[in-house]
């Protein structure tokens, strides 16, 4: 349940960056979670119903994005996406050195609000 | 009604911590290892071992995190290297903050050779904190089952290294060495593999060569640099 942590963090954020721009009631939290992350969605939006409890987030709508795993082979460059399991050796040339282009995100996008 | 674009890392601040303390761990030229794995896989008893065969060649220091209990850090303490306790008091994880408190708490800690940080006994969380250090190790118990690695992708594929532990009970279990090593191919084709045993110290030997290796390669890294 590291979800509790991360959410603490965004909400510690978000409060930090409305005071800086004036903004006293926000509307829409964007986030964008990949698949290959170790958060949950549905824990992530649990701990901020128990934890955004004031007047700022009253109406705000938390909205998660989740990022497919997509990968890149540095031996013969190819791109691919996800497979039955997980699997970082290139499915053409049997490659090692395999990059992940996304999947492991856990970014706050965006947030809007008055 | 205003939209503000932040795309900022929700770990980020972690991150920033974590760069700290590798900085500093670099310019002292100390190894760090990030022990993880589920609880009662063996860290604590693999790190008994692995400092009976050390200590004196090396000097050693461990952070030990723990939920709520000071037990694993007497067991090292009577092993007669510096340790100090972190309980995170329910946190599932260390954090980088943690560990630059832990550490600058440890006496002596600019003579270190090798630090251990004995992550709190969970193959999830953990996996997304970076402390700092320089390899995550996991450390996996045949008794525990050999889709650990299928059902905990990221943890073994951030590990430079996966010691298989308990390796005397093989026989009693229905772990599969052969599914185990093609999944953990797969998912981290270039993971260093330990196959030991804490209780018996089979195979420890190989485990305790490697970390002379990368403790003297560290220390020569550390030398080239101005």
């Amino acid at each position: 349940m590291h979800e509790v942590t991360l959410m603490s963090g965004i909400l510690d954020t978000l409060r930090e960056n409305a005071r800086q721009n004036g903004i006293t009631r926000i509307s829409r939290i964007k986030l964008i979670v990949g698949k290959f992350s170790m958060a949950l969605p549905s824990s992530l939006r649990f701990a901020f119903a128990a934890l955004a409890q004031e007047g700022l987030f009253q109406e705000a709508w938390l909205d998660i994005e989740e990022r497919e795993l997509h990968c890149l082979c540095q031996d013969c460059q190819r791109e691919f996406g996800p497979q039955s399991s997980y699997c970082f050796v290139c499915p053409d040339c049997n490659g090692q050195h395999i990059k992940i282009l996304a999947g492991r995100e856990m970014l706050i996008d965006f947030y809007e609000g008055d | 009604m205003k939209q503000i674009n932040l795309e900022s890392k929700i770990l980020g601040s972690n991150e920033l911590l974590a760069r700290k303390n590798r900085h500093l761990f670099e310019q002292l030229g100390i190894l760090v290892l990030n022990l993880m794995s589920s609880p009662g896989a063996g860290k604590t008893t693999l790190l008994e071992r692995t400092i009976e065969k050390l200590n004196g060649r090396l000097k050693l220091g461990v952070i030990e995190g723990d939920l709520y209990t000071d037990q694993d850090a007497r067991r090292i303490e009577q092993k007669g290297v510096q340790v100090i306790q972190i309980n995170t008091e329910g946190t599932c994880h260390l954090d980088a903050a943690m560990i630059g408190q832990a550490f600058a708490d440890l006496q002596e800690y600019g003579q270190l050779d090798l630090l251990f940080i004995e992550n709190v006994g969970n193959l999830v969380c953990p996996a997304e904190f970076d402390l700092g250090e320089d390899y995550k190790v996991v450390v996996l118990s045949t008794a525990e089952g050999n889709d650990k690695p299928l059902k905990y992708p990221l943890i073994f594929y951030q590990s430079r290294a996966v010691v298989l532990n308990k390796i005397d009970l093989l026989p009693y279990t229905d772990f599969s060495l052969e599914r185990f090593l093609q999944d953990l191919e797969n998912i981290n084709p270039t993971a260093q593999t330990f196959m030991l045993s804490g209780r018996t110290g089979q195979g420890l030997a190989e485990w305790t060569g490697w970390l002379l290796e990368e403790v003297n390669r560290k220390k020569q890294g550390t030398a080239r640099e101005p």
